[in-house]
């Protein structure tokens, strides 16, 4: 009898937990006076449209004023060319370095117990709460050649960290630290580590529970972390400019080259570049929106 | 004996989980590990699995050593509780798994993968997410994935614990067959006395870190080593100083052989087919007592609240003496 039972298993419904993040339509919604309604609307939209929509519709205006073939020419020029260059070049170092730190340190606060746990959590929101320039300026003071901790040492031995792209490197990671972190650990700490201890049981080993359990119940996490220090990265200024140097056509990256067109009377080329950075940045957020979806199904 | 545990403790801070624990679990037979939450019992379970490492003693398995083995060199198949179901594979990938990790060969792994479906009743379903599975198939998935790679032992730690009343009984009957057919030393969790009665072979009682009794579940019904065993087991009452079974009381409406003694009805309370009495004896300083008669006896008897009636523990009853029994 009950064979027959298990086999068609009636009664159970199959609960859908996945769906968890459309909530259901809150009932308090709608109780507020329409009056109430309607200023909160006309705020929050008058607030986005003056602060970021506006501002940022009239550099692209700006940019594409003297038409495309005049936004391509002035991108072209070598200097710019160079500082999209070294954008790139910098940013996909500082993304790497964050995906493979990011991932470890989440691993480390969520999984394993170790004394310090807490000091470590809050350090890691330090690249949030501080401001970019002060990162700067402590690089400097820790790795310049002159009379720095380290610098002197390690540019003796030919290894130049401060006006050079290690230094640059160092401070974009330092920035972007704490975007993968934070993406990554929620998702570890609710997936939690019953599938791993399965995975261990059935004979898996470290690297193959990784690989085959852990990895693809963060990955989305990940990919959007890795999307936010991406964005992140590209845009980078504060922490960059003080261990850059500012030396055009050598270590000066796309957001300091806008800056110094602009202030050189070169708008054309200024608009241009900051609109190219402003696309990259929107095409981040696109690709995000379209993951966050996925996100539920995975 | 196939495993063999052996002076193992294990604190968690300044809690005492194990304390000196000392038990054989013989080959081929289904053992329950019984008691109250935070006993122990599931403690032990992952110190057998490997999940949990002791503070001190030894575990073998098979008479291999395997107190510092990592769980995945220990060949024990687990089954959590809450499934840990691998959510991003389908169930014939979820079963699959411990034999990719062994490398077998796909023809093989997709054979053994579609018996395994099989024999838990799963085999329409390989396709699915685990999340479109119920509760009950998602624990027969990860059964299936437990036995795949042949484990010398089977550890199930509350298996049936998240699932409803009904589901929970089906289950229990399947887990008792599936083991007759599988004969793989069976070793499961639970709080649920009539669940450790009605399947397993043998019972091992943990309370407080400690084993308060090992044996078969008539032993340990009948032979209750201490008043906590016989209380765990079923509802007990106190007659004459003793622990009774409340099935275990003869009722009668008038006195018989002076044996019994007197009291009244206080309270009458029919939940299906039993009907549960609370006798107010007559003697000063007894506590009530419990009884539960048949409906048919309290339909023959005409047992109603407030009738005066004479009870006496029958003859089969278990009865202790109660050095607790004014704690309990």
């Amino acid at each position: 009898m009950a064979t027959d039972t298990l086999t068609a298993d009636p009664s159970e419904a199959a609960p859908s937990a996945k769906r968890r993040r459309k909530a259901p339509p809150r009932s308090g919604y709608t109780r507020e006076p329409a009056g109430v309604r309607w200023a909160l609307r006309v705020i929050t939209i008058g607030y986005v449209v003056m602060l970021v929509a506006w501002p940022t519709y009239l550099v692209f205006q700006r940019a594409l004023e003297p038409g495309l073939g005049a936004v391509f020419d002035s991108l072209r020029e070598p200097e710019v060319g160079h500082a999209i260059y070294l954008t790139l070049y910098i940013t996909f170092f500082a993304v790497i370095i964050n995906l493979v730190f990011g991932l470890t340190i989440s691993l480390l606060l969520v999984r394993y117990d170790f004394p310090g746990k807490r000091v470590l959590s809050v350090l890691l929101d330090i690249p949030l709460s501080i401001s970019p320039v002060v990162v700067g300026l402590a690089l400097v003071l820790v790795y310049n050649g002159r009379d720095g901790w380290l610098g002197p040492s390690l540019e003796d031995a030919g290894f130049q960290v401060i006006f050079a792209s290690p230094g640059m490197i160092m401070a974009t990671v330092f920035v972007a630290l704490p975007l993968v972190i934070r993406e990554v650990v929620p998702v570890l700490e609710e997936i939690g580590d019953d599938q791993e201890q399965a995975a261990r049981s059935l004979g898996a080993n470290w690297g193959q529970t990784f690989r085959r359990v852990t990895l693809p119940g963060i990955k989305w996490a990940v990919v959007y972390g890795v999307v936010l220090s991406l964005a992140r990265s590209i845009g980078e200024f504060g922490a960059v400019k003080i261990v850059s140097g500012n030396i055009a056509g050598q270590t000066m990256t796309a957001s300091q080259q806008v800056e110094d067109a602009y202030q050189n009377f070169q708008q054309g080329t200024a608009y241009a570049l900051a609109a190219l950075l402003a696309f990259i940045a929107m095409a981040c957020l696109v690709v995000v929106s379209f993951l966050r979806p996925k996100d539920d199904q995975s | 004996m196939s495993i063999n545990v052996s002076g193992v403790n294990k604190k968690f801070d300044d809690f005492v989980a194990l304390d000196n624990v000392s038990v054989d679990l013989p080959t081929g037979q289904l053992t329950a590990l019984l008691g109250p939450s935070g006993g122990g019992k599931s403690t032990l379970l992952r110190i057998i699995a490997g999940l949990e490492d002791a503070d001190s003693g030894t575990v073998t398995i098979e008479g291999n050593e395997a107190t510092h083995l990592p769980p995945q060199k220990r060949n024990v198949g687990f089954v959590f509780q809450h499934y840990a179901a691998f959510k991003h594979m389908s169930v014939a990938k979820n079963v699959a798994f411990g034999l990719e990790i062994r490398k077998r060969s796909k023809a093989d792994t997709q054979k053994r993968v579609a018996e395994l479906l099989e024999l838990v009743h799963l085999s329409q379903f390989g396709h699915r997410l685990p999340s479109q599975l119920s509760g009950g198939q998602r624990q027969r998935m990860a059964l299936a994935r437990a036995l795949a790679v042949e484990p010398t032992v089977l550890l199930l730690d509350e298996p049936f614990g998240a699932l409803d009343a009904k589901v929970r009984k089906e289950l229990r009957d399947w887990l008792r067959r599936l083991h007759d057919e599988v004969h793989v030393t069976t070793v499961f969790v639970t709080h649920d006395q009539e669940e450790a009665l009605e399947v397993a072979d043998e019972i091992v009682v943990i309370n407080e870190g400690r084993i308060e009794q090992i044996g078969t579940p008539d032993e340990l019904y009948d032979q209750p080593a201490s008043d906590f065993v016989m209380s765990f087991l079923g509802p007990v009452t106190t007659l004459d100083g003793k622990l009774v079974r409340p099935h275990d009381i003869d009722v009668h409406t008038r006195p018989e052989d002076g044996t019994g003694k007197k009291g009244r009805i206080s309270r009458l309370l029919r939940v299906g087919f039993e009907v549960r009495l609370t006798v107010s004896l007559e003697e000063v300083g007894h506590p009530d007592v419990e009884v539960t008669v048949t409906r048919a006896n309290q339909r023959h008897l005409g047992l109603e609240e407030g009738l005066p009636v004479w009870i006496s523990a029958t003859n089969e009853a278990a009865l202790e003496p109660s050095v607790q029994a004014a704690q309990a």
